[in-house]
């Protein structure tokens, strides 16, 4: 009797309405309004790499040991070095990473001894074109600039 | 045929792949005749990159992220079963505080990934309130494993031998936290859905498999409990430490969509309970047992499976004694349980297929590798 009850007064429909409406109140509202409103990104993100510097000289920290570069599971770091001929040590001349091929993973930051190479938070890496993915030794040291838009 | 006296003739429809309910890259080629399938085929293979080809170009190490890239909705789970194949063929275990957040993480990779199923699943059948509420409480995993390992989908998270990351301050709390805000939500969806005669009628004794057809075809996962069999590998072949945690195995008997649909929300409770223990007793200790930098396992072979969020996930990995797999074997869950997909669809009408689809729980980034 009550489960006739039921379907006859849709008691089933209406307590799944129930829950719809309940979700209706503002304070239930999670969307993010993304581009007025900046996500809260974790700081373990890996996201844009950078290749830090010393903040005291602006010397890079990268001692060109080439790890990242075969730590790599996509092959997409390449490190160019020359030695030089006063101090006998290698010096960082070219350094380059290809965003359009990495996943991410940061095997390159867990390899690097100095911490010189760092996944960032900054996650907005859009391009126009192909070769914008591919950053060289003075973008990654400064940073990616925000992507200007062509509307 | 006997009952297609009338002048009606047998029909062959392409579903997929890009239709939306074939959650992926899916082509159905079904054999109609009027509403009644007669007959499907799938055609798979559009997601193909050759994963277990690229592991025996890479080290042990760098193949670890490509693994994340098969099943993305459960990256954790197929991370863990690799790592666990590599342990066991280096003859180390992970020390016991990094397997308990082995075991946090893929609880909650098991929750993600069925709150995934229950949102799409629930939308192809016409219920699209559910979806929304499901990814909302995805988002809180999500934001756990991007707190936890820097990133959200493909995680990358364990690494050969252990962790590679210490938990970040707060994760207990907040593990705890989605545990007891958790449980009020499936609640929710239960009360949206199990009771909801439209959701009742479309699943009960919609694409049934017997406990035998799953053992013909190998199925395994909530879809072989459902048909009854009490069969879970964390129970079975405990790995991880999984034995130190009570929980239970949900079984239904009759084997369809309505049962399936059960045994999946009773699982996400059960996850919720192992998190709870997980979470409550961490030991404390390394993270990383002493592998080396260098990866390079001795001659040899090792299979182990674990219990993915989709069925019997299983590696099969060789090494011949250098730093680079020589072979291995990925036993998917999704491309086994996808077979049944034919037993299922025969005799039911179209509009079940999506249904049916959507029951099997398929990622066809695992399908195809
Ligand atoms: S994050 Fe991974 S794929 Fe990207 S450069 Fe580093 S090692 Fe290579
Ligand atoms: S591993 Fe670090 S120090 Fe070595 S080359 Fe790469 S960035 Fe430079």
């Amino acid at each position: 009797m009550k489960q006739l009850l039921r379907k006859v007064f849709l008691a089933d429909l209406i307590e799944g309405l129930r829950v719809t409406f309940r979700h209706q109140h503002p304070k239930q509202i999670v969307t993010e309004q993304y581009p007025q409103e900046r996500p809260k990104i974790g700081e373990r993100y890996r996201g844009a790499p950078r290749l830090n510097i010393n903040p005291d000289n602006g010397e890079t920290l990268c001692i060109a040991c080439d790890l990242c570069a075969l730590a790599c599971p996509e092959n997409l770091i390449v490190v160019g070095w020359e030695r030089n001929p006063e101090t006998k040590k290698k010096e960082l001349v070219t350094f380059t990473y290809d965003i359009s091929r990495c996943m991410f993973c940061g095997l390159c930051e867990d390899a690097c001894p100095v911490d010189a190479l760092e996944l960032t938070q900054d996650f907005e890496m859009a391009s126009y074109t192909r070769e914008g993915a591919i950053l060289d030794r003075q973008t990654l040291e400064n940073g990616l600039l925000p992507t200007r838009y062509r509307f | 045929m006997a009952d297609t006296f009338l002048d009606s003739t047998e029909l062959v429809l392409n579903m997929g792949p890009q239709h939306p309910s074939t959650h992926g890259v899916l082509r159905v080629i079904l054999k109609l005749d009027g509403e009644r399938v007669l007959g499907t085929e799938c055609v798979i293979g559009y997601l193909h990159r050759g994963v277990e080809k690229i592991a025996e170009n890479r080290t042990w190490q760098m193949f670890a992220p490509y693994v994340d890239r098969m099943d993305y909705v459960a990256a954790v789970s197929n991370g863990l079963g690799y790592c666990l194949a590599v342990e066991k063929l280096l003859g180390v275990e992970a020390p016991p505080r990094a397997q308990a957040v082995r075991v946090i993480l893929t609880e909650l990779n098991r929750i993600a990934s069925h709150l995934l199923w229950l949102g799409t699943h629930a939308l192809d059948i016409g219920a699209i309130t559910p979806l929304f509420y499901c990814m909302r409480e995805r988002e809180y995993v999500l934001n756990i494993y991007e707190k936890y390992c820097g990133a959200r989908l493909t995680t990358h998270a364990f690494r050969i031998g252990g962790l590679q990351y210490e938990t970040y301050e707060g994760f207990e709390k907040e593990c705890l936290e989605f545990c007891d805000l958790f449980e009020k939500k499936i609640d929710e969806y239960e009360e949206l859905l199990t009771g909801n005669r439209i959701w009742q009628q479309r699943l009960t004794g919609v694409g049934i498999l017997t406990a035998e057809d799953c053992k013909e075809y190998g199925v395994t996962g909530p879809m072989l409990r459902a048909a009854g069999v009490k069969w879970d590998i964390r129970k079975a072949q405990p790995y991880s430490g999984y034995e130190k945690y009570d929980f239970e195995i949900p079984v239904r008997e009759n084997g369809d969509t309505y049962d399936r649909y059960i045994v999946r929300m009773q699982e996400m409770r059960q996850s919720v309970r192992i998190v709870r223990q997980a979470v409550a007793d961490i030991p404390a200790g390394p993270i990383l047992a002493k592998v080396g930098k260098v990866i390079k396992p001795p001659v040899g072979e090792a299979y182990v499976s674990i219990e993915a969020p989709k069925g019997e996930l299983g590696y099969y990995v060789v090494s011949d004694g250098s730093t680079q797999p020589y072979r291995v074997r990925i036993r998917p869950p999704s491309f086994v349980n996808l077979q049944a997909l034919d037993k299922m669809c025969r005799g039911a009408l179209v509009a079940d297929v999506v249904a049916i689809i959507g029951t099997t729980d398929i990622v066809l980034g695992e399908v195809d590798r």
